[in-house]
């Protein structure tokens, strides 16, 4: 099963599970999903679930905002982050405002899922890793499955949780290929996960970058560093307590983002860790983020631009054992 | 056949077409561009009513409206008051007229100027009033003010203050009830400077491709802000644009409560009815500035007071008193149940308290259950 696969069963068992649940987005019908997470799904649920939308990103997540206020339980897609900004109003100015703007009168149960990242040599427009921009809104729940069981297992908890989330699939996972157990019955989104342990660095990651830090993982083994690799899972709110506990072991931390590093998720992770892990700290933090440019399209520009797993490996070396 | 055949279709009795773009100047003159209809309906409830009291009903929540903003002037020039305060004085035929046409189910969806709309849909003028003064007894525990009234009673959804933002949840919430066989109408009020955003093109043309239950008004005051429609519009024919997405639209006189009581009656009805959405352009104007911060540079006082000579409050008295409807006495009587509400719920507002500090990061999600778990509606 793929990533993808995995995704596309969440889907499926929210629709079974619950009549209020519809997938709506761009081409998420006839043509599959842009990315044929959603292939397959018309035919099974029917236009009035499986709903295509023009492209107006604005209208139709603010549409998912209001169906959600009239007691339906949408799942929103929207084909990539770069797109998202159209409807950043919608997305920051009413899901993440109106329980709050309305004195706890009106939560909004929308799930927003969208692509995110690089490595696919789509250039500028649709290569962004901005998750970390939705971050700094208070209202929203933000998750990035990295692994197939989070992919199928994310989204049903967050159908469940009465505001709205959104979830980043980065898009180098859709084709990633592993065993799903047959439990539908969803994963704890509260918190971040340990996907190796290790003694001498912490390395944290989420979404497309686990990977690349679960390689530089046995890269440094082989080095004789032991490296332990924390999944952040959900990018807001963040599992302090499971970072802060690992730093407190390993007493260094590699902070892994496919963002820029400027104002980015990684400076949050960043700063986090200096004030309440400081005094366990044997290095300053240390930061692999995404080059500091608009993404290229040419391949060799584009690997030179993304955080790689010798990029962590080398920032490891450099903190020292 | 010109665009604008195609609109005659839908309302069922002849209405005069304004003319284009020297009807939406701000220097037209101020006659009416739309006549109203002859007959008048009952009242919507059913009830033994005549005709004439149901327009006593209507002057009597225009008259709610007027005199609860004016109040709010003399609150805000005494700091009761923070923050930007939108008022729609001059504007209340629209408001009366459109809410007073929907049913309880029915849900409506306004903008930051929606004083009228709250109180109109039944909202206590207390609630709003404490809401205005940033108590914990208004509306939304004052985390909203005067540009962000909800009411989950009535439906009442905003008080939303990014123009043209209100427009995606109005379509969305007509979703969910023809998702769920519900048959209800949405009425989404914004204004004419909301037919610039985005939004509102890529929401006419979403409800009317799903052909979705929503009421879309307008209320044309011939400015956004302080630019003229005609500087901001390369169409001023507001209802031609939305025609444009093949939704049954038109121009109604929005200074005359009876038309917009009448055409609102009209839409919605056939909106309930499964005839998909429609828009209403209510043709009217505020007296006052865009809000207290502004000192109204954009405009010429010939042109306000041109309007004013149509406001909705006096036309509506003195056509009852002509037809024998409303005594000196009563209307005298109107008058003091009005200001007696006013001063009740100033009273309310003052002796109000303010949220606990400690409550600060209350609802920013939603309140969870013993365990972490989230307390599914």
């Amino acid at each position: 099963m793929t990533y993808r696969e995995a995704m596309r069963a969440a889907i499926r068992e929210a629709l079974n599970r619950d009549e209020r649940v519809f997938l709506m987005g761009e081409d998420v019908g006839r043509y599959g999903g842009c990315y044929a997470v959603s292939l397959g799904l018309l035919e099974e649920f029917g236009p009035e679930r499986i709903r295509d939308t023009p492209m107006s990103e604005s209208a139709f997540v603010g549409a998912g905002i209001g169906a959600a206020l009239g007691g339906m339980r949408p799942i929103v897609e929207i084909m990539t982050v770069n797109f998202s900004f159209l409807a950043l109003d919608q997305i920051v100015n009413n899901a993440a405002t109106l329980l709050y703007m309305s004195g706890g009168q009106f939560s909004v149960p929308l799930v927003i899922r969208m692509t995110t990242g690089a490595g696919r040599q789509l250039a500028a427009q649709h290569s962004h890793s901005l998750e970390g921009w939705y971050t700094h809104i208070p209202g929203l729940r933000i998750l990035a499955p990295a692994t197939l069981e989070d992919a199928r297992g994310m989204l049903w908890p967050a159908l469940c949780d009465p505001d709205p989330v959104l979830i980043f699939e980065n898009g180098i996972l859709y084709n990633m290929e592993g065993e799903l157990s047959d439990n539908p019955s969803g994963v704890d989104i509260t918190s971040a996960a340990i996907r190796r342990a290790g003694e001498d660095v912490t390395v944290i990651a989420y979404g497309g970058s686990v990977r690349a830090a679960l390689a530089a993982a046995d890269t440094l083994a082989g080095d004789g560093i032991s490296a332990e690799v924390i999944d952040l899972r959900s990018l807001r709110p963040l599992d302090d307590e499971a970072i802060f506990a690992s730093v407190g072991r390993t007493h260094r931390a590699v902070v892994v983002d496919e963002g820029w590093r400027s104002g980015s998720l990684s400076a949050e992770v960043s700063a986090r860790i200096t004030e309440h892990a400081f005094y366990d700290l044997d290095a300053p933090v240390a930061r692999v983020c995404s080059a500091e440019v608009p993404m290229p399209y040419a391949k060799h520009l584009e690997d030179a631009a993304l955080p790689q797993a010798a990029d962590v490996a080398a920032a490891v070396h450099v903190l020292g054992s | 056949m010109t665009p604008r055949a195609r609109k005659t279709a839908v309302p069922d009795r002849p209405i005069a077409q304004p003319g284009r773009a020297a009807d939406a100047s701000p220097d037209a003159p101020a006659t009416s561009p739309v006549r109203p209809p002859v007959t008048r309906k009952a009242p919507k409830d059913g009830s033994a009513g005549t005709a004439k009291d149901h327009e006593r009903h209507l002057l009597h929540q225009m008259l709610r409206i007027r005199h609860f903003e004016e109040r709010c002037v003399e609150l805000y020039s005494a700091s009761a008051i923070r923050g930007f305060l939108h008022l729609g004085i001059g504007e209340e035929a629209c408001a009366v007229g459109l809410v007073e046409a929907l049913s309880p189910e029915d849900a409506v969806v306004s903008t930051y100027r929606e004083h009228g709309h709250a109180l109109a849909r039944g909202i206590s003028m207390r609630s709003v009033m404490a809401e205005l003064e940033g108590k914990l007894e208004g509306t939304c525990r004052g985390r909203g003010g005067s540009m962000h009234i909800f009411d989950a009673a009535t439906r009442f959804f905003g008080g939303n203050a990014i123009v043209g933002g209100g427009l995606p949840l109005a379509v969305g919430l007509a979703l969910a009830d023809q998702l769920q066989d519900r048959r209800r109408v949405t009425a989404c009020i914004f204004g004419d400077g909301a037919v610039a955003e985005g939004e509102f093109h890529e929401s006419m043309n979403l409800a009317a491709l799903w052909h979705l239950p929503v009421l879309f008004c307008c209320e044309n005051n011939l400015y956004a802000m302080g630019t003229a429609l005609a500087r901001a519009q390369s169409e001023t024919d507001l209802s031609l644009k939305a025609s444009s997405y093949r939704v049954p639209a038109w121009a109604v006189d929005g200074m005359d409560v009876l038309a917009v009581d009448a055409a609102a009656r009209h839409a919605a009805s056939a909106v309930r009815d499964g005839g998909g959405p429609h828009f209403l352009e209510l043709r009217t104007y505020r007296y006052r500035a865009h809000s207290m911060y502004d000192p109204d540079l954009y405009r010429d006082k010939a042109e306000i007071e041109r309007w004013r000579a149509r406001d909705p409050i006096p036309a509506l008295t003195e056509a009852l008193s002509a037809a024998g409807a409303l005594g000196e006495e009563e209307r005298e009587r109107m008058e003091e149940e009005v200001a007696a509400e006013i001063e009740d719920a100033v009273a309310f507002a003052e002796a109000g308290t303010l949220e606990d500090v400690a409550e600060l990061g209350r609802f920013v999600t939603s309140e969870r259950g013993p365990e972490g778990t989230p307390c599914l509606p």
